[in-house]
Parts: C-alpha cells; sequence; structure tokens
C-alpha cells in the first residue's frame, strides 16, 4: 500500500478494506460524511457491512454500541466536533461504560476544519475524549503511522478514538517504521529541551529544532500519537535528560497534550515546561497557513517556547 | 395451568419481588417497575427464546430495557426465571451490588444492554437488530421505551432509522404510564398523539392495555407476522400498578418505600 504522497483518508478507506478482509465483523457506521471520509471506497466493496444512520450522531454511536454488543467491529466516522463533544453521553455510557468495541473516527482535528470554519473546529476533542475511562485515544502523524497502528487498534478491545487528518501531509516516518499503540517514539535526539509534539504538529517541531540548532540549542523531539494512555516512562526519561519540556499540539492547550504531559511531570519529575496550542479561543474560519500562524501553532511559536523554558530553567 | 393465569402469576411474583427488593432497600424506582411487570412476565415466561442455564447463546433473543430505571422489575424477573437467587435481589444498588439502579450488562447475568442514560438503549437495540440481519439471524430485540425517555431526541433518531431499514425483528414497547418525575407527561411536553407518530416513522404500531397478559401477547404474535416495519406496542399502563400506596402517582417514579408498605402491597396482591 502507498503511504506517502496520498491523503489520509485515501490510505484510511484502503486499511479499513484489508481489516474488512480479514475481520469478517468489521462494520463502518457513517452519519453523512462518508464522500468526505470517502468511505464511500468502502461501500464499493462491502455495501452491506456499510451503515449510514444519516445525520444523526448520537445514534451512530449507539448503533455501533449495539453492533458491537452482538460481536461486531464498528469504526463510526465524522468530523472530530460531532465526534466527540456532540455525542459526549454515549460514547461514554453506550460504548466505554457498557465496555464495548466500539473505534472512533473524528476527521479534521483542530485547525484543519479550515473553510469549515469555528462550528466544525474541535479544540476541545482530546479533553473530551481524555476524561473517558478506559479510552484511547490515537492521533496518526502521517500514512506510515496510521497505517503501522492500525492493526493494534483492531487488536485491542475497547474504545478507541482516532483524530485523522484527511488531507495529504508530508510523511514523517520511513516507511517500515515500528509503533507501539501507548508507547511515544523519538524522532530526533537532544540535549537541552524536549518537544513533545503530536499530530501535525510534528512537522513544525521538527522545523522548530533546525532553527534552535542555528542557535545552538540542542532539542529532542519526540512524536505522542497515543495522547491516552500516555507514555509516562518517555516523559519522564526527557524530563531527567533535559529539565526542560515544550508541548506541541492542534488542539487547546487544557486538557490535550500539554495538560496530559504536565500531568506527568508535577506528580513524577517537575521540570519547566511551556505550552503550545491554541490558547482557550474559539476556532475560526480560514485556511490553514493563516490559523496555524494566527493560533501560535508555527514552528517559530515552538522556538519562543523553548526560549521561555530555557530562560526559567536558567 | 392456562396462559391467561400462569402469565398473570408470574406478573404477580415479578411485581411482589420488586416491592421485596425496592422495600428492603427503602428507596427506589417502585412506579416504573411496577408498570412493565406484564410485558416482562409475557416476554420472559412465553415469548422469548433465551434458556437461563445458558445465558451467552448467541442465538437467542435479547432484551434492552432503555428505561434502565426499571432495573429493580427485570432483576426480579430474571430472578424468578432462574437466572440467579432470588437472595440476590435484596442487595440491590448496597455497595458492591450486581444489580444496580439502572441495567448493566457487565454486572448481571441475563441483562443484555447497560441502559440507564434515556433514549441511548433504544440505539443500541437498533443496532443490536441490524447486526443480527446481517448475519442472517432471526432472533428478535425486544426493547422497552418510557413514555417520558419519548421526549429524548436520540429516540427518533434511531426509530427514524429503524423505521427507514425496515427493521422488522425489532419488536418495541412503549410504557405509557402517563407520568414522569415532575408530573403529567401531558402537562410538561406532551409526547401524544404516539400511535400516530410511531406510524409517521414507518412502524407498525398498536395500542393495548399494558396489564392484559393476552392482549400484550397477541400483539407480539401479531407483530412477528409483520414484515418489512419494526413493530410498536403501546402498552396504556399505570405507574406504580399493584402497589396500593403509590399507584398512578408521579411521585412513585423515585420514591421511599419502607417494608411494612412493600409487604402490605405484597399480601394484597396476593389476596386478589
Amino acid at each position: 500500500m502507498k503511504l506517502h504522497d496520498r491523503q489520509l483518508r485515501d490510505i484510511y478507506v484502503d486499511l479499513l478494506i484489508e481489516a474488512a478482509k480479514k475481520h469478517p465483523n468489521l462494520v463502518i457506521v457513517e452519519a453523512d460524511l462518508m464522500k468526505a471520509a470517502k468511505t464511500t471506497g468502502f461501500a464499493e466493496v462491502f455495501p452491506e457491512r456499510t451503515i449510514n444512520v444519516g445525520v444523526a450522531e448520537a445514534n451512530m454511536i449507539g448503533v455501533a454500541a449495539g453492533l458491537s454488543n452482538m460481536g461486531k467491529l464498528p469504526f463510526t466516522h465524522t468530523f472530530t466536533p460531532f465526534a466527540t463533544r456532540r455525542c459526549f453521553d454515549q460514547v461514554m455510557l453506550s460504548v466505554a461504560y457498557a465496555q464495548l468495541n466500539v473505534k472512533m473516527v473524528g476527521s479534521d482535528p483542530g485547525i484543519m476544519a479550515t473553510l469549515n470554519g469555528g462550528t466544525h473546529m474541535s479544540l476541545e476533542d482530546v479533553g473530551i475524549m481524555r476524561t473517558i475511562p478506559t479510552m484511547t485515544i490515537f492521533e496518526p502523524v502521517d500514512g506510515v503511522q496510521l497505517a503501522g497502528m492500525f492493526d493494534q487498534i483492531i487488536e485491542h478491545y475497547g474504545p478507541v478514538y482516532i483524530r485523522l487528518l484527511r488531507q495529504e501531509f508530508p510523511s514523517v516516518f520511513a516507511d517500515g517504521t515500528q509503533f507501539t499503540l501507548g508507547k511515544a517514539i523519538k524522532l530526533e535526539e537532544g540535549t537541552d529541551v524536549s518537544i513533545f509534539a503530536t499530530g501535525i504538529m510534528v512537522v513544525e517541531a521538527l522545523e522548530a529544532r533546525k532553527i534552535l540548532a542555528e542557535e545552538g540549542i540542542s532539542a529532542s523531539v519526540v512524536n505522542i500519537h497515543t495522547v491516552k494512555p500516555i507514555d509516562r516512562e518517555a516523559i519522564i526519561a526527557e524530563a531527567k535528560k533535559t529539565r526542560a519540556i515544550v508541548t506541541a499540539e492542534n488542539h487547546n492547550i487544557i486538557n490535550g497534550l500539554g495538560s496530559a504531559v504536565a500531568e506527568v511531570l508535577v506528580e513524577e519529575y517537575p521540570v519547566v515546561m511551556e505550552r503550545v496550542g491554541t490558547k482557550d479561543h474559539f476556532g475560526e474560519v480560514g485556511k490553514k497557513d493563516f490559523l496555524m500562524e494566527k493560533f501560535g501553532l508555527k514552528a517559530h511559536n515552538i522556538v519562543d517556547a523553548v526560549h521561555r523554558v530555557l530562560e526559567r530553567k536558567g | 395451568m392456562e396462559k391467561r393465569a400462569y402469565l398473570e402469576e408470574k406478573a404477580k411474583e415479578i411485581r411482589q419481588e420488586t416491592l421485596r427488593c425496592i422495600g428492603t432497600l427503602g428507596v427506589g424506582h417502585i412506579g416504573g417497575s411496577l408498570s412493565i411487570a406484564d410485558v416482562l412476565a409475557v416476554l420472559y415466561f412465553e415469548k422469548m427464546n433465551i434458556d437461563p442455564k445458558n445465558p451467552g447463546l448467541l442465538s437467542r433473543d435479547r432484551f434492552v430495557l432503555s428505561k434502565g430505571h426499571g432495573g429493580p422489575a427485570v432483576y426480579a424477573t430474571l430472578a424468578i426465571k432462574g437466572y440467579f437467587d432470588k437472595s440476590l435481589l435484596l442487595t440491590l444498588n448496597q455497595s458492591n451490588t450486581n444489580l444496580p439502579s439502572h441495567t448493566d450488562k457487565n454486572k448481571t447475568i441475563g441483562v443484555d444492554m447497560t441502559t440507564g442514560s434515556l433514549g441511548q438503549g433504544f440505539s443500541a437495540a437498533v443496532g443490536m437488530v441490524t447486526a443480527a440481519q446481517l448475519d442472517g439471524s432471526l432472533l428478535t430485540v425486544y426493547a422497552i421505551i418510557g413514555d417520558g425517555e419519548s421526549q429524548e431526541g436520540q429516540i427518533w433518531e434511531s426509530a427514524m432509522f429503524a423505521g427507514s431499514r425496515g427493521l422488522d425483528t425489532l419488536i418495541a414497547f412503549t410504557d405509557y404510564n402517563k407520568l414522569q418525575i415532575d408530573g403529567a407527561v401531558c402537562d410538561i411536553n406532551d409526547v401524544a398523539p404516539l400511535d400516530k407518530k410511531w406510524e409517521a416513522f414507518n412502524w407498525h404500531v398498536q395500542v393495548i392495555d399494558g396489564h392484559d397478559v393476552l392482549a400484550i401477547s397477541e400483539a407480539i404474535d401479531h407483530a412477528k407476522e409483520v414484515k418489512g416495519k419494526p413493530s410498536m406496542i403501546i402498552l396504556n399502563t399505570i405507574k406504580g400498578k399493584g402497589a396500593y400506596f403509590c399507584e398512578g402517582q408521579a411521585g412513585s417514579h423515585n420514591m421511599p418505600v419502607t417494608m411494612d408498605q412493600a409487604n402490605e402491597a405484597i399480601a394484597r396482591l396476593e389476596r386478589k
């Protein structure tokens, strides 16, 4: 399967089809956004295993829970805000509390909702899902990581929230890179500061590292693709090594990756820390570059955060 | 024993065990538990293809109590049916119990779905029927929703979907006892006309006396003959039916019940 220079939704659908061939119980449950996710491609191969409930996200989750309760393996999909804040209680109770096995895909995370604007822009979805016991939260960086993790997501019994980019995005990982659900992966080694990044912010973190290197600052870059359960050991190890942490996420700094990392640090190994992400603002309409700049999600924002954190580190 | 007498006896036992269960605890959802005793008797002692000795049988019929607060009546039914010992009923809502207020499939043997947040169980029932039909299974999924619960939007999301897909192995009941926590359903946010609403959602609809076990039995038989549509059987019921101290009272939704009240109600049911 080609994992580079392709839209992630196309890779996702190919992975679904491959998995459905191996797992006869795999079904998809959609809420009138099949064309957006290109899961129409799945429907062409498995029409009887495609269930579209229409514009009714709460029912989508409830139906998926019922399907799981009878032994099916449902993958639901809608945009991130509707996958999380709109049907939080259904995800919490019908799926997680009931100990059912539903994989929930939210597409267009954070500012990547771009021209759909503030109503469709979830800067809180990770926070919402993080409060649900037993939830696993996975945000792929690129197609290689999505593909590398797909079997593990299927083998894992329990609710998984997949924060999925639809668009094409630069590949970060080489083919064949091994990933483990719940285990952070180090991209670059460094000694002065550690940058934990997720999703689209990994590319920015790598760019920031180059800028910092020119200034003589050595930065580790670690990708936390599984925000829950978070890799405590990887965070503690970096904290012990560099004693300065910066997080970068396409999400509100409240309740997302930054909060999750901070929770580990304050309990296990307190060090100075800065969080890059949206600063408790609503989303708004705009193209990606405009929004990245406006909400402070660019490489230079990470560089600034590193400067601040190193000043405090002394 | 003739069918009516047998099923009425089972409904009486369900009411008595429910009263004992809630009376022992001292408080509970008595009203909406007692109003569904008759339909539970018909389902568990006549209609459902189930085996308490093999509760995990894949081909069994399923039951979802979407109005999960009727849990005590379901627990009473399951105990009488033989899923577990009746003595367990006295642990309702005690610490570390397997019998929580609202039905939980992971805690109680014989419970098919976890419910309690109104509107959600019905969606799950629709998903369960969808799964069974995908597998070519003819098993029936039964579900009970409340009339107050019918104010939830999710009920109508799933009603529309089940009607649209013609899920004819789904047989649902509305416990139409006309009362909810804050008073009369018609005064708060009237769900009437329920029959016309379900018909408009492409369901086959019957309206019957929800305390007449033979009428319930016949309505289920009829629903099973309907092809291409899910079935809604609207049960005209009385909240708290069979408990002299709360029958027909909105306050019976969740109320204190003394052991003396419970014992007196149990005795009166026995004398009838």
